[in-house]
């Protein structure tokens, strides 16, 4: 027998890092089956591909720097990383956009960095942003719903990611930018002209969202993290809305509901601004971290050129984070003034 | 009621209370040798006052307290002292120390002990004394000596003694055994703390998690007809903390780097104020107290009321053990207990605890995971920081920072290190920063004290310098004064005299 040498303390909690993730990866399955629902099976490709490549270079990368790479695909980061990423891209993109954003995502988003838990940004959200800026065509072509054109079965399917320009594809605008480019209708006019925008939040999407919220409200029952920053996202978001809404005129940014329920909104609010690693630690700063988001996303929304904003505010915010930290420490014990 | 606060964070890890059944004493015998350290309390050692050869008797001194914060040892049985040197003690950095060894006689022969039970008549600076003397330090895990404890000076006057009977750990059930069957003993100890105190009211705080405690000291108080409050509140980890029982209890803070005499509190654990009836009223030192040894690596776990100096390898014997190739055997709780690396080390006034669990009861940590930020530690931490951003100032050495985020109000209870699911050793990471800066802060003061020396050498021989100077150059000044002055040169003057003399003795001649 030898006594073992070992500090306090001696138990330790049942959660770890790989559960984690697997409850992130697990939760994220309403949202994929309703996309695919939707959308056709171009998610599903997108994922099985992208997840591929993202074991693949993350493997070779640990083994690179000489760290058992093993351990590294056990945690499961990697594939958390590039289902957001694969999510996010539009169904049916051309293989080599998918590849090119896990690439960007797993190696410049995080292994530059020194790997999992040293990247301050969202891995999943630099590979996004690289994509928008240098593909825009592609990434802003994104598939019709179900109700407004068939959906393509998975030969089409295949034929389109890995042949892509041999079949014309139907393409269509998303609500988003639907509401962009609306220069003449009153809101609820052009919610009722537009079949894509029927439903509260557009054909499909308002679907997404909810289920997109089912698997967040499921990750904040298991404590993955706390409702601080989610809640602070949505709660501005809706907020601005209101104030944007200008009585549903043609100049109208789009009612409360529209915004909460269209585009990433849901994904991003549970799934990308959680992301512990590049978001602000304390609680408190999570409020400010997410309030902010809202706020960038409606307004870039509304203001900006892009389909969707939830990447950039992501990465801006990102940025601010370290910044939010140092003034949002809590008040230690002791430190408060004591009330006589 | 009460008005219970809540303190931020902690935990529910699994309690495991119920394995060394509470409340029941088992018997496990003499030991043939004790192991006795002369510092089992935090502060100076005790100095020897028997010599190897001597016959000693129950109770009768071994050790002398040497300054204020230091108390004496006593024997727990008689015997005969076979050695006083360094020994493996109980020791979370596997130290030795020097110990008194004694052989027992098994006759268990006492001295005359003379108590005091009219106590409320004596002046509490005495009974002070008489609580050093019997070698009390704080039997809760910290082994403050009691007696410096008791008298916070005039500046602090004491309003409140909180006893602190959480018991918070899991596994532990020694403040619960002890409550349990010394009930009596606790309320009339507690009683004349706050007579040599003079604090106004007594409050004895303990975790809802032991009705049996709870209701034997209510019991007791009511016999008792004692003014004393007993207060439950909720089971989490780690209430039992002086810091957060005070908070949770009466809703102040502690301030940061002050005691709880600041605020007017003196907090003290169960055992110790048992131990303080026994010296004031029975006249007998602190020789025993209560370990619970407990773990599923030991067939009968249970509480026993253990001579001080018995070897920690002869209590888990006594007790069915074992043992497995690789065996933990932790002094103190699962969560900020330490672990013993040799088993011929003693029990002393602080082992409240002795685990041996199994590999599969409490599983060993993983190879750590990098950090991932996830801010469970922040939600789990007592004092409300951010262990996540402690770690990796830690990790950077960066003292500002951590100061900054005020790692020395860190009271490592091992909550963050528990949530952790990269199971990082975080609290490892604070003791060893918390360790650097000391070190640094004490280099820093050396060198500040050699530099101000050397300053000031530099500036006496200066000064040495100059007054030489100033002397020389007022003697000169004189001189040319009087020259001018009188026109008599001094020296000449001088010279013409002995001219004179010289003149008139060979004008004798």
């Amino acid at each position: 027998m030898s006594l073992l040498r070992v500090t306090s303390p001696h138990a330790s909690g049942l959660k770890k890092v790989s559960q984690v993730m697997r409850d992130v990866l697990l939760a994220t399955i309403p949202g994929i089956l309703v996309m695919t629902w939707f959308f056709g099976p171009g998610t599903l490709i997108n994922l099985i591909l992208g997840g591929s490549v993202a074991l693949a270079v993350e493997y070779g990368v640990m083994a690179l720097r000489g760290r058992d790479p093993r351990v590294a695909i056990s945690d499961l980061s990697v594939l958390v990383t590039a289902t957001l990423l694969c999510i996010a891209l539009p169904p049916y993109a051309p293989w080599w956009l998918i590849v090119i954003g896990v690439l960007t995502a797993v190696l410049l988003g995080k292994q530059v960095f020194g790997g999992l838990g040293y990247n301050p940004f969202n891995p999943a959200m630099v590979g996004y942003v690289v994509l928008l800026i240098s593909f825009p065509v592609q990434m802003s072509s994104w598939a019709v719903p179900r109700e407004l054109g068939a959906v393509p079965g998975i030969a089409e399917a295949l034929q389109r990611v890995f042949l892509p320009g041999s079949i014309d594809a139907l393409t269509g605008a998303t609500p988003l930018d639907l509401l962009r480019q609306n220069t003449g209708l009153l809101f609820d006019d052009l919610m009722k002209t537009r079949p894509e925008l029927s439903g509260w939040a557009g054909v499909g999407w308002f679907e997404v969202n909810l289920a997109f919220l089912a698997g967040g409200l499921w990750l904040l029952y298991r404590r993955v993290f706390t409702w601080h920053a989610p809640i602070a996202m949505l709660a501005t978001l809706a907020l601005c809305a209101l104030m944007g809404f200008d009585g549903g005129s043609s100049q109208s940014g789009g009612s409360a509901l529209f915004h909460l329920f269209s585009g990433a909104s849901m994904f991003a609010a549970f799934f990308i601004i959680t992301d512990p690693v590049s978001s602000a630690v304390s609680n408190r700063g999570r409020l400010i971290f997410g309030a902010l988001i809202g706020l960038l996303v409606y307004l870039i929304r509304v203001l900006g050129n892009y389909p969707d904003a939830v990447a950039f505010a992501v990465l801006i915010l990102n940025f601010c984070a370290p910044f939010i930290d140092h003034y949002t420490q809590p008040t230690v014990y002791g430190t408060r003034k004591q009330t006589p | 009621m009460r008005v219970l606060h809540d303190i931020h964070g902690g935990i529910h890890p699994p309690e495991r209370k119920g394995l060394s059944q509470p409340g029941k004493l088992a018997s496990l015998g003499l030991p043939p040798r004790l192991v006795i350290p002369l510092r089992q309390h935090l502060g100076a050692p005790a100095v020897p006052v028997v010599a190897p050869g001597d016959t000693v008797l129950g109770g009768q001194l071994l050790a002398e307290a040497n300054g204020v914060m230091s108390v004496p040892v006593h024997a727990p049985t008689s015997g005969t002292v076979r050695a006083i040197e360094s020994r493996p003690i109980a020791h979370a950095s596997g130290l030795e120390d020097i110990c008194i060894e004694i052989e027992t006689d098994g006759l268990d022969q006492w001295v005359a002990l003379t108590g005091t039970p009219q106590w409320q008549e004596c002046e509490p600076a005495a009974l002070a004394e008489r609580v050093r003397d019997a070698g009390i330090a704080g039997m809760g895990g910290a082994g403050f000596p009691t007696a410096v404890k008791l008298t916070p000076g005039p500046k602090r006057p004491i309003e409140l003694l909180l006893i602190n009977g959480t018991e918070c750990e899991p596994y532990i059930t020694a403040d619960d055994t002890l409550m349990q069957c010394f009930a009596d003993q606790l309320i009339e100890g507690a009683a004349i703390l706050a007579h040599i105190l003079g604090a106004g009211a007594i409050l004895i705080g303990i975790e809802d998690n032991k009705p049996e405690a709870i209701a034997r000291v209510q019991a007791a108080v009511t016999k008792a007809g004692a003014s004393i409050e007993v207060a439950s509140f909720p089971t989490k980890y780690p209430s039992g903390g002086e810091k957060q029982v005070i908070e949770i209890l009466t809703g102040q803070q502690v301030p940061s780097g002050g005691i709880p005499a600041d605020i007017g509190i003196v907090c003290l654990n169960p055992g110790t104020a048992v131990a303080v009836r026994e010296a004031i009223v029975d006249g007998k030192p602190l020789t025993h107290r209560i370990v619970t040894l407990t773990g599923e690596a030991l067939s009968q776990p249970c509480n026993t009321l253990a001579c001080l100096g018995t070897p920690i390898g002869y209590l888990l014997q006594s007790t069915g053990w074992t043992s497995e190739a690789q065996q933990r055997v932790i002094h103190g709780g699962p969560m900020m207990g330490f672990a013993v690396s040799n088993l011929a080390a003693p029990i002393t006034k602080i082992t409240n605890c002795l685990l041996a669990p199994t590999e599969a009861e409490l599983p060993l940590p993983e190879e750590p995971r990098p950090c991932i930020r996830c801010g469970h530690c922040a939600e789990a931490c007592p004092a409300s920081l951010l262990p996540q951003q402690l770690y990796w100032y830690a990790r950077a050495k960066d003292q500002e920072q951590l100061a900054e985020h005020r790692l020395f109000d860190c009271i490592e209870c091992g909550a963050c290190a528990y949530v952790c699911p990269s199971q990082i050793p975080l609290v490892q990471y604070y003791r060893a920063a918390k360790g650097q800066i000391r070190d640094s802060e004490q280099e820093r003061a050396r060198s500040d004290n050699s530099r101000a020396r050397f300053e000031a050498r530099e500036k006496r021989v200066a000064e040495e310098a100059a007054a030489r100077e100033e002397k020389r150059a007022a003697r000169k000044a004189a001189a040319q004064q009087q020259a001018d002055n009188g026109g008599v040169d001094p020296v000449q003057a001088a010279i013409a005299r002995a001219k004179a003399k010289k003149a008139q003795q060979d004008a004798q001649q």
